[in-house]
Parts: C-alpha cells; structure tokens; sequence
C-alpha cells in the first residue's frame, strides 16, 4: 500500500480535521487550567476553531467533488450542510458560555463534547459509506446524550439524557440493522457501488425495503418523524436550552445530509417504492407535530413539537427526490438554524428574567413587549419566519421545498403542507400577541423583579440571528445558488 | 447430518436458550449471566463460520468487558430493587412480541430468499476471519472508519469522565444568575 | 481447520473435569453436618453485618467504563500487530493519528483525577 493514499485528497476532510486537532489543543489547555480558572479562555478558543472549521470550509469550496479513502466527499451538498452545522456549532457554544454553574469546573469537557459533536454531524453529511455513516451518527448521539445531561443539577435534564440515550441507542441497533441489510442487498458499503449492483440486476434486492424499513427507524428517530418523535419534546424541555438550541438545528441537518445522500446515491432506483412512505410519514409528521404545538403552554415544548413539523416540510423534498429539492432542503436547514436558534436564545435570555428556570411558561409572555421590547421584537421576527410568513427566511426555505415536490409531480403532498403551514401559524402568532396585546395576569409582582441583562454573547446571537432571517429573506437568490444539493 | 449441522445446532440451541433467559429471568444479576452464556457461544459459532478474530473480540469484549459492566450497573442500583418484571405492561409485551415476529418473519424470507439462489462463492467469503486478514481489510478497505473510531472512543472516554465525576459540594439546582459580563 | 482447535477441546474438557472432581469428591467423600455455623459464608471469620448485596460507589462504574474504553481500542492492535510487516510504513502512518487521538484521551482522563480513587 501506498503511504501518500492517506494524504491524497486528504483536503476532503479539512474542516473536520481542523475541528479534531481543535478539541486536542483545547483538552490540553483544560488539562493545563487550575480550578475555575480559564473557562472564558476554552470558550474563546472553542469559537475560534469552530470559525477555522468555517474558513476551511470556504477554502475547498467550489473544488471539484472528489471522494477521500472511499469514504468521504466534498461536493456541494456536503459543503452547504458543514456550513449549517458549524454556524449552529458557534452560536451553540456562545450561548452556553455563560449559562452552566457546572460549566466553571468541566468547561474542558463540555466544549470538546460539543466540538466532537460537530465532527460527527459534519461527517454525516459527507459519509458515502454506511460504516463511516453509521460512526459518524455514533459520534454525535453519544456526545449530544452527555450534553442534554450536562446540567446535572436538574433533575428534568438527567431524566431527559436517560430519555434520549435509552431510545436513541435502540435507534442506533435499528440503523446498524439496516446497514448490514443494505450491506447484503447491495454487496458493499458504498453507496455509489450499492447503487450499480442493484441497478444492475445484482445483488439480493429482496433486502433492500426491510433495509430501508430498519433504517428509516434510525433517521426517522433523530430528526423525530412522527412515530419516532416522542422523546422529542421531554428531551428539548429537560436538556439545557443552549444544548437544545444547538441540537435541534444540528441533529436535523446532520442526520437529514446523511438520509439524503444515502436515498439519492444509494437507492435511487427503489425511489418508487420508498417515496410513497415517506411521503405518509410526511404529512403524519407535519399534521401531528402542528396540532400537538396548538395544545403546549411551555415555549420548549412548543418549540419541540415545531421542530417535528418542520422535520417533515424537509421530509418533502426527500420524497421529491430530486436536485433541486435537495438543495432546497440544504437553504430550508440553513433559514431553519438561524430563526431556531434565535427563538431558543430569546427563550434563554426571557429564562434569566422569569427566575431562572430551564423553561419558559408561555403565559408569562403575556405583556412581554413592554418589559422587553428588543427581545419581543426578535421573537416576532423568528415566530413569524418559522411560520413562513414572507419576506423572511422561513419563507423561502418553504417555497423552494414546496417548488421542488411541485416540479417532481407531488402537488397533494404540497397542498398538505400549505395547510399545515397555516395551523401553524395559529400558535407561532399566539406568542407574537401574547407579547404585544395582552397584559400580564399580576402585573404587580412581575414589575418589581430587577431587569436582568441578558449576556453579551446571547445579545450577539439575536442579532446576528435577526440579520440573517432578513437579509436571507430579502436576498434568497442569493443563498439559493451558494448552497449546493446532490449532484449539482 | 454431518457433525458440522449437529454441533451448529447444538450451540445454537444453547444460545437460543441462554437469549431467552436474558428476557425471562426476574433478576438482572441472573439476566446478566445468561447473557455471559450467550456471548460464549456465539463466539462458538463465530469459529464455526471461521471468524476468528471476531470470537476472540467476542470474548474479550463482550463476555470480558461489557458483561463486567453490566454487573457492575446492577451492583450500582442495588440489590433490593432488582425486580423489574412489574414494570412491564401486559399490552406493550405483546405488541413488541407482534412486531418482533413480523420483523422475524420479514427478515427471515429475504435471506432465505437469497439462500434458495444459487450462491456465487461462499468459499472465498470464508477466507477472511484470521487477524491478518481483518487487518488487511481495516487498514486498506476500512482505513477511514478506523480512524474515525478513535474519535468516537475519545466522546465515550470524556462522557465517561462527565457521567461518573462526583458531584463537587455545590448543587445548587440554579444556573447562573450573573449577569457579570 | 477443525484439528486446529483439538487443544482447545481438551483444556475444556481439563477444566470441566476439575471443576467436576473439586466440586464432586468433598460432596461424595465428606462429612456432612449443618448448623448456623457451618452455613456461614466464613466459618472462623468475621460475622458478617449486611447484606451482601447492596449499592456500589459510582466509582466502580467509571472504571469499568475506562477499561472498556481501552479494552476496545486494544482490539485494533491485534490486526494491526499481523499486518504490520505486510503493509509495512502505510499501516505504521495509518495508527499514528488514532493513536494520539487516545494518547490525548488517556492524558485527559489521568490529569482529570479519574484514575485516582478518592
């Protein structure tokens, strides 16, 4: 064997091995620190690797997609995903910097537990090859369960780690069972090579849809499709928000680049017979994820239950199965980080002024504007994106998914998903006119608590979060030719 | 039926019964012993099938480490404790056995299905079980999972520190109240 | 292939057999007598003063967890140990990147206290 194979195109992985030499660097100056010394230090040093992961990225993009050790590649689409990951990386670490009172004492181990998690998720979205697909979804599971546990003075973010790591590693054995279905239908690991045997008459096709079935239960867990979604709001209500915020924006771009390229490179030719259940899975998934937010008073929960309406609008363009709908999907993801991040860091800085909990009751909104004017003017600019109200990024991410199932001959699937936006609205504007045109129940009380300013780094992420929701929804073209799909 | 199908099935017997025993005992210490029994002869069965250095992995992982753990968890949450069969509902035991036996069912027609074919080279597939030759394959075929395990064994090594660390005095059930910045 | 495992066979059948003869002969030969004394767990020792089963310190666990940690990556070395001359400086290379990966991981674990018992 040949020692310059393993550097050969090495540049595929870049960003993740700036990312892997990152959390090294970053475990040794903890191991370095004294005491409580330092925490701001691994959190600065964390942002700064996260940003040289963007910069890597930036610098391949554009090359032409080549495959590294048969495992790897850097097309577009893998480009587009890492980018999402590593701006929901950055914006994650900023808000959790000042949150934790455990963060001071094990600040080392919780910033390289979110570093490697986006390792894995980056990976994800870059694997051609179930086993480095299947390590890769390991990779950040694992890491994603000690982070929702990290508050461990809590008792509802214990219970929610123990939700999240017992289901999720039954999800694991489900998709481990239907790589090696996959494995022995197609006689390889690749997905490009799976492809040909099967479309070749090769191959053992009879395990492909129990395959795809035992698969699906894996991916359909950690984007939280309707079956599989239960978990969903415990673990977003219990797990830390800023944990949350990261997790609910990463686990879907990272698992949803993984499903997409495994469907559209691997099994492109039983897209007949796969389409059809996904497509079922979609509208249960938008239908029962927005009627059970209509129901939630809590604004983790609401935002949960939001997210899993918004797994199957994503759910569409992968039932179109097309190009242009993956790329789509990629500028929906990309709208998606920002205005969910944003909500879930107003939903921080709101924690701060209600006393300090890990959630927020939605009836303590009521009247918020006047007490908080920027922070309810964020909000209403996140709620009213993530219900697609135009011109804002949510807006667009809809239409260009919805555009694409149109184009690929799935109008019933679209008009479902219009409806659905609609029900949708009802609760995201809910929160908009609880802020602005209700007064708050004992208005007595609630003024005399001190204002207490939300932290300069949390300031930094509505902003940056607000900007991005308008400028991406008055400049979509913009981001739609930047962001690559499949095979473009 | 030459030896060979005898002793397969004979350790497969074994297994199948020690597997049952796994669910049905009402002690986990119990539970975690029929499991040892388990892992043994599947890696039994790995050497019937020529895989040998997967039954030595077997051996030293499963039955050497992950049984050992396990023992351990049930030493963790106590003794007195031990009885989980109540916590069962009787509707949820017998849908998961419903669709366990679909899934059985499925699983097991595609790859009959697939045996009833004639196989291309079932000879050459049996060559590959010896260290040497799962090192050729990890290191040339699988280069980049391997690496990429270490990774994953790096996220298990720290969220083990995370999980087992003792609470330090403070716990305090509040995240930080300063605004200090 | 078969005969390559006759010596497994017989260090079975040695260790069956041991544990036949130790366990059956004092059964068949002893004397048997039971009272309080003789079905403690040490006749001439210590009375014992709990149940034997109760909860272990946490502290067990992470080490198990660290040995099984390490347990795993020792697997990889034994295939790379037999291919080692065949693939020679490639295989050499390809173990340089995990194994600092763990080098670090080990380092981290052992400077964070976890290796210390109290």
């Amino acid at each position: 064997m040949d020692t310059a194979l393993l550097f050969d195109n090495a540049v595929v992985l870049l960003p993740e091995l700036v990312l892997a030499v990152g959390v090294m660097v970053l475990m040794m100056v903890d191991i370095g620190r004294r005491g409580q010394n330092g925490s701001q230090l691994l959190a600065g040093l964390s942002v700064a690797i996260l940003l040289l992961g963007i910069g890597a990225s930036v610098m391949i993009w554009g090359r032409a997609p080549v495959e590294y050790l048969d495992g790897a590649i850097s097309d577009g689409f893998a480009l587009s995903v890492r980018l999402v990951i590593l701006i929901a990386g950055v914006l994650g670490v900023l808000l959790s910097r000042n949150w934790f009172p455990a963060i001071e004492r094990q600040g080392g181990a919780f910033y390289s537990l979110h570093l490697l998690a986006v390792i894995g998720m980056m990976l994800m979205g870059t694997a051609t090859n179930l086993i480095v697909l299947f390590i890769a979804l390991e990779i950040f599971s694992l890491a994603l369960y000690i982070l929702s546990g990290f508050y461990r003075e809590n008792a509802r973010s214990i219970e929610a780690a123990m939700k999240y790591f017992l289901l999720g590693a039954f999800a694991s054995t489900f998709f481990v069972y239907g790589c090696a279905l996959l494995y022995g239908a197609g006689g390889s690991s690749k997905f490009t090579q799976i492809h040909e045997t099967l479309a070749t008459g090769g191959g053992n096709p009879s395990l492909v849809l129990p395959g795809i079935a035992l698969l699906l239960v894996g991916f359909g867990f950690k984007v939280s499709l309707v079956p599989f979604h239960m978990w969903t709001p415990d673990v977003y209500q219990g797990a830390p928000t800023p944990v949350t915020a990261f997790m609910s924006v990463g686990t879907k771009a990272a698992a949803f680049a993984g499903f997409f390229r495994l469907m559209m490179t691997a099994l492109p030719s039983f897209h007949d017979q796969w389409a059809m259940p996904l497509a079922i899975l979609a509208v249960l998934t938008m239908t029962v994820g927005n009627l059970t937010a209509l129901r939630q008073s809590s604004v983790k929960r609401m935002l949960a239950y939001s997210g899993i309406a918004h797994a199957g609008n994503i759910l569409i363009a992968l039932v179109a199965g097309t190009a242009a709908a993956s790329s789509a999907a990629a500028f929906y993801l990309f709208a998606y980080a920002f205005m969910n991040i944003g909500a879930f860091t107003v939903t921080i800085a709101l924690e701060r002024q209600y006393g300090n909990e890990n959630d927020v009751e939605q009836s303590r909104l009521a009247g918020a504007a006047e007490r908080f004017p920027v922070l309810a003017a964020a909000m209403a600019i996140f709620m009213l994106s993530l219900s697609g109200i135009p011109p804002l990024a949510g807006f667009f991410g809809k239409f260009l998914v919805f555009k694409a199932a149109v184009e690929a001959g799935w109008a019933w699937l679209v008009v479902i998903g219009v409806l659905n936006s609609a029900v949708s609205a009802y609760y995201y504007l809910r929160i908009v006119v609880a802020m602005y045109f209700q007064q708050p129940e004992q208005a007595g009380d609630e003024k005399e608590q001190p204002f207490v300013p939300a932290s300069r780094s949390s300031v930094f992420v509505v902003v940056v979060s607000v900007l991005a929701v308008v400028v991406i929804g008055l400049q979509p073209g913009l981001w739609a030719d930047l962001l690559r799909g499949l095979g473009q | 039926m030459s030896w060979s199908l005898l002793f397969f099935l004979l350790v497969g017997a074994v297994s199948l019964a020690a597997a049952l025993g796994v669910v049905t005992s009402r002690q986990p210490v119990h539970s975690a012993l029929f499991l040892l029994t388990n892992f043994a002869t599947l890696a039994v069965l790995y050497i019937t099938l020529d895989a040998q250095f997967l039954a030595a992995a077997q051996v030293i992982v499963y039955a050497g480490g992950i049984v050992i753990l396990i023992l351990f968890v049930i030493m963790l949450i106590g003794g007195d404790t031990n009885d989980f069969s109540a916590a069962q509902r009787a509707w949820s035991r017998t849908v998961g056995m419903a669709l366990g036996i679909i899934l059985l069912l499925v699983i097991s027609y595609s790859a009959l299905s697939r045996m009833m074919a004639p196989s291309e080279d079932t000879a050459a597939l049996l060559q590959g079980g010896t260290p040497e030759a799962v090192g050729i394959e990890l290191f040339t075929k699988y280069i980049l999972p391997f690496e990429l395990v270490a990774l994953l064994l790096l996220v298990a090594l720290i969220g083990a520190l995370v999980l087992g660390r003792q609470q330090e005095g403070a716990s305090e059930g509040i995240p930080s109240v300063k605004a200090n910045e | 292939m078969a005969s390559d495992y006759l010596p497994l066979l017989i260090l079975i059948l040695l260790a069956a057999g041991f544990g036949v003869i130790a366990i059956g002969l004092p059964t068949l030969l002893g004397p048997r007598e039971r009272n309080n004394q003789k079905l403690e767990p040490y006749e001439s020792g210590i009375i014992p003063f709990s149940d034997a089963r109760r909860r272990f310190p946490v502290k067990y666990y992470l080490v198990a967890m660290l040995f099984l940690i390490f347990d795993i990556e020792v697997i990889f070395l034994y295939p790379w140990a037999a291919v080692l001359r065949d693939l020679r400086l490639f295989a050499l290379v390809a173990m340089i990147p995990f194994f600092i990966v763990l080098v670090v991981g080990f380092l981290y674990e052992w400077k964070k206290g976890a290796l210390d018992w109290d």
